[in-house]
């Protein structure tokens, strides 16, 4: 016992027995609430609206999913019971499990699944194209609906189980119709194990979620958003915290439990507490990404843009990101999650080896590099964007460009990199951002990776290689036909030069000696944790 | 004195007006968009837009800014783009923190600055005033965060006699709040010591020279009723006009402590509101501290009357 704790417990004893209350008591009530310090702060709170990655979090303990994808990336079955799928593969019929209930007392129907379904749909790329096939969505009966295609979707299940925003979340249909994709829902009512304390929900400050008596878990051991989600405490409070410092003295004297993502920085310190356990948050972590504009001067041109490959250093980025700690990232001569059966190599050859600056200067000289001003948008107040930039600035300069760095807020980003107008008219040259791995694993929900021109995420890169490759990923039958069509991806991304990856880095996650059942993942999987 | 009262009050409709006009044009001509943040780093033009014509952010100025100001006639502050919640609602909920933290600092600052900047003046050249002197370099050196780091690190971490972080309501009792105040309020406070006893003792200096003070002497009235009754009076005009500009000051240093020992108020409000956008919530934010600063001057101004009688309104 810490000596704060016990001068309080001295204090608190003589309340206790005034009260009625065994300080026992107290002390065990104190051992179901797990205190959790997430990534950044709660600002809504509608996992389709706002697809930030913390929205996701919490709401992976409030709403529930019908399939849910395993630590294996398999989806497993989570709300079903089970399918059938009509041997032409256009007719899809689910059943719900039975048992399923709203926080709200209410049963779980189909026709809460089928109006949940809609409102995901139109904010998610892999429902969209779902969208783009469906000839019906149709509740059968209470437990039973109905999903005609008018062509096949192999990857229907993997769709609405995946780990990657926004997620396939089932709620009410009063709720998910009256607010549409692009309006909050204000009533946070969903069927997971744990009920979102509107009240307690200061944001920017806390939030709390308490333990669904009624939930009923599947049998299976929990393995990410698969299996049984049994809660090892009756209270979880986030307590957001802007300051990693703060974060980490508050973990060190026992105020908070875990902490989600410590900054590297700060691990040798927590290293030398005995009470603290630290181990590598999301083994699927992420990926650094150098975008640049297709539509404009200088990097219209693919021979500048591959000059940018030639040069850059990922060690260099990835040291300025993660330190000296070697086992935090990794060189990544292409764009999919490394340790996942999507990665591969082909076409990385010009990632790899000493870098080449005569190359870069010389493909600079064959694409008309004309000294055009690279405008670099860098967002200071991401430690991510921050670094990457600064190295990016050094490099462009090394490399003979005229360099423009334009030091903003991640806010800005976000309007600046959607505007197509000519860098020297508000427009742009190049940002920095990172992908999480999770969502790389496969073409599945990788909007950065599309080349589909005007259409494509920010920069607009045009590669007809890549979406032929994408294509050929979603209508592959096996995993030997998805394995080429990966390969094509990644040579003609490369080549193309999609956009730069910088390396793929990992993160830690730290947590008090007396937690237990943390699980790695792509986010804080709260079912199976246990405090003592 | 009353019709004073009225005329400042009505005085601050103007000024309150200027204030918004100017905080929405700011913001309004401020690059960023709430919509990009919103939608999240996957989503494609496409959704960003749709989610910025679902807030109405679309609209020509002109439009947004009469229906702000409309909305604010009828004492609505309006909703938070991103929590949904009324702006008045994420007020409420962080308000206590920040005047807990504002209060509990100005008492602290005050009762060690005063007396500090008292005996420095008294004590004039000695070691005395020199340790003042020095402290109060070091208070304005030093920046809040750096005090707070290093506070929290001795009491919290090596000690274990408080704790790092957090914030506990008064309704659950009075220590547990006190507590969690301490440290934050030495830290913000570390500036506000220094000024306010660099600005007493060179008041209280230029008073002692006065005959009056001289005659106290000679009449043989006691040190600490010569300096606390009569010259800490005379000089406690621009104490009190340093203490108030001092609240700014306060409110700025908020916004760095309660980042630095997670103290959920108004300051982290504001930051968070400004990095994401969250145009309601900064208008709605910046329109209580305009107010709270023109009470405050006002709050002075009637004070002097209590330590200058000459002055009269």
């Amino acid at each position: 016992m810490d000596r704060r704790s016990f001068l309080k417990a001295g204090v608190g004893a003589a309340g206790f027995a005034a009260a009625g209350v065994s300080a026992p008591a107290y002390s065990q009530a104190a051992n179901r609430t797990l205190r959790f310090v997430p990534q950044s702060n709660l600002a809504n709170f509608d996992p389709i609206w706002g697809t930030q990655y913390v929205v996701r979090n919490a709401s992976a303990m409030v709403w529930d999913t019908l399939y849910g994808v395993n630590d294996k990336l398999e989806p497993q079955p989570q709300m079903i019971e089970g399918e059938t799928i009509s041997s032409d593969g256009l007719t899809w019929t689910f059943k719900l499990r039975s048992g399923l209930r709203f926080h709200d007392g209410e049963p779980v129907r189909a026709k809460d699944v089928v109006a949940s379904i809609n409102r995901w749909m139109p904010r998610d790329p892999m429902g969209q194209m779902v969208r783009a096939i469906q000839k019906e969505l149709v509740a059968v009966d209470d437990t039973t609906f109905r999903w005609v295609l008018g062509s096949p979707y192999p990857k229907l299940k993997y769709a609405l189980g995946k780990t990657n925003t926004p997620i396939c979340f089932i709620m009410p249909e009063r709720i998910a119709t009256k607010f549409d994709s692009f309006t909050q829902i204000t009533e946070y009512v969903g069927s997971g194990p744990m009920k979102f304390v509107k009240e307690a929900w200061v944001p920017g400050a806390s939030a709390v979620f308490q333990k669904f008596d009624q939930y009923v878990p599947r049998n299976e051991a929990p393995s990410w958003l698969a299996g049984g989600k049994r809660m090892g405490v009756d209270r979880v409070e986030w307590v957001v915290m802007p300051d990693p410092a703060t974060a980490a003295a508050a973990l060190q004297n026992g105020e908070v439990d875990w902490w989600e993502n410590p900054i590297s920085d700060l691990v040798p310190l927590m290293r030398r507490n005995r009470n603290i356990r630290l181990d590598i948050a999301d083994p699927l972590g992420n990926i650094g990404s150098f975008r640049m504009n297709h539509l404009h001067a200088p990097f219209n041109s693919k021979k500048v843009r591959q000059a940018v490959l030639a040069a850059m250093s990922q060690e260099d980025y990835m040291r300025a990101l993660v330190g000296t700690d070697d086992a935090l990232w990794k060189p990544l001569p292409g764009f999919f999650t490394p340790g996942t059966p999507g990665y591969t190599e082909a076409g990385g050859d010009i990632l790899k080896g000493p870098r080449n600056m005569d190359l870069a200067k010389r493909l600079l000289q064959e694409g008309g590099y004309n000294n055009e001003p690279v405008i670099c948008i860098v967002a200071q107040d991401q430690p991510i964007t921050k670094a990457q930039g600064d190295i990016t600035a050094d490099l462009l300069k090394r490399m003979g460009m005229n360099v423009d760095f334009v030091a903003t807020d991640w806010g800005t980003t976000g309007q600046r990199r959607a505007m197509k107008n000519p860098p020297n008219n508000g427009g742009w040259g190049m940002f920095h951002t990172w992908h999480a791995g999770a969502d790389c694993v496969n073409p599945a929900a990788y909007n950065a990776l599309r080349g589909t021109g005007q259409q494509a995420w920010f920069g607009w890169p045009e590669s007809k290689g890549v979406e032929d490759g994408v294509t050929e990923w979603f209508n592959a039958p096996d995993t030997a036909a998805e394995k080429v069509a990966l390969d094509k991806i990644n040579t003609a991304a490369i080549d193309d030069v999609v956009y730069a990856p910088t390396g793929f880095f990992l993160g830690y996650t730290a947590w008090r000696s007396n937690v237990t059942g943390i699980q790695k993942g792509p986010l804080p999987f709260f079912w199976g944790v246990n405090k003592a | 004195m009353f019709a004073y009262i009225v005329r400042r009050v009505l005085a601050t409709i103007p000024v309150m007006a200027i204030v918004a006009l100017f905080v929405f044009s700011l913001l309004y001509i401020a690059p960023g968009d709430p919509a990009a943040v919103i939608a999240g780093d996957q989503a494609t033009p496409d959704d960003v837009e749709r989610i910025r014509a679902s807030l109405g952010l679309d609209r020509p100025y002109l439009v947004r800014f009469g229906a702000w100001v409309w909305d604010i006639a009828n004492g609505d502050l309006g909703v938070s783009i991103f929590t949904n919640l009324p702006v008045s609602t994420m007020i409420q909920q962080r308000i206590e923190p920040t005047l807990s933290l504002m209060i509990v600092t100005l008492i602290l600052a005050v009762s060690i600055a005063v007396p500090m900047g008292v005996m420095a003046a008294w004590r004039q050249g000695t070691w005395i005033d020199r340790a003042v002197m020095g402290f109060a370099v070091l208070g304005f050196s030093v920046p809040v965060f750096v005090v707070g780091y290093v506070l929290a690190y001795i009491f919290a971490l090596e000690l274990d006699w408080l704790p790092v972080q957090g914030y506990t309501p008064l309704s659950r009792g009075f220590w547990p709040w006190f507590e969690n105040l301490i440290l934050p309020s030495v830290a913000l406070g570390s500036v506000y010591i220094a000024l306010i006893a660099r600005i007493t003792r060179a008041t209280m200096l230029e008073v002692l020279q006065q005959d009056y003070i001289r005659t106290a002497r000679a009449k043989g009235l006691n040190q600490s009723g010569i300096l606390f009754l009569h010259a800490l009076k005379n000089a406690a005009v621009p104490i009190i006009t340093v203490i108030g500009l001092g609240i700014a000051l306060l409110i700025g240093g908020a916004v760095v402590t309660e980042s630095v020992f997670a103290i959920p108020g108004l300051g982290r409000l504001t930051v968070d509101a400004i990095l994401r956008r969250d145009y309601p919530v900064i208008q709605g934010v910046v329109l209580l501290f305009s107010f709270i600063y023109v009470l405050v001057n006002l709050a002075i101004d009637l004070a002097y009357t209590l330590f200058d009688p000459r002055i009269r309104y």
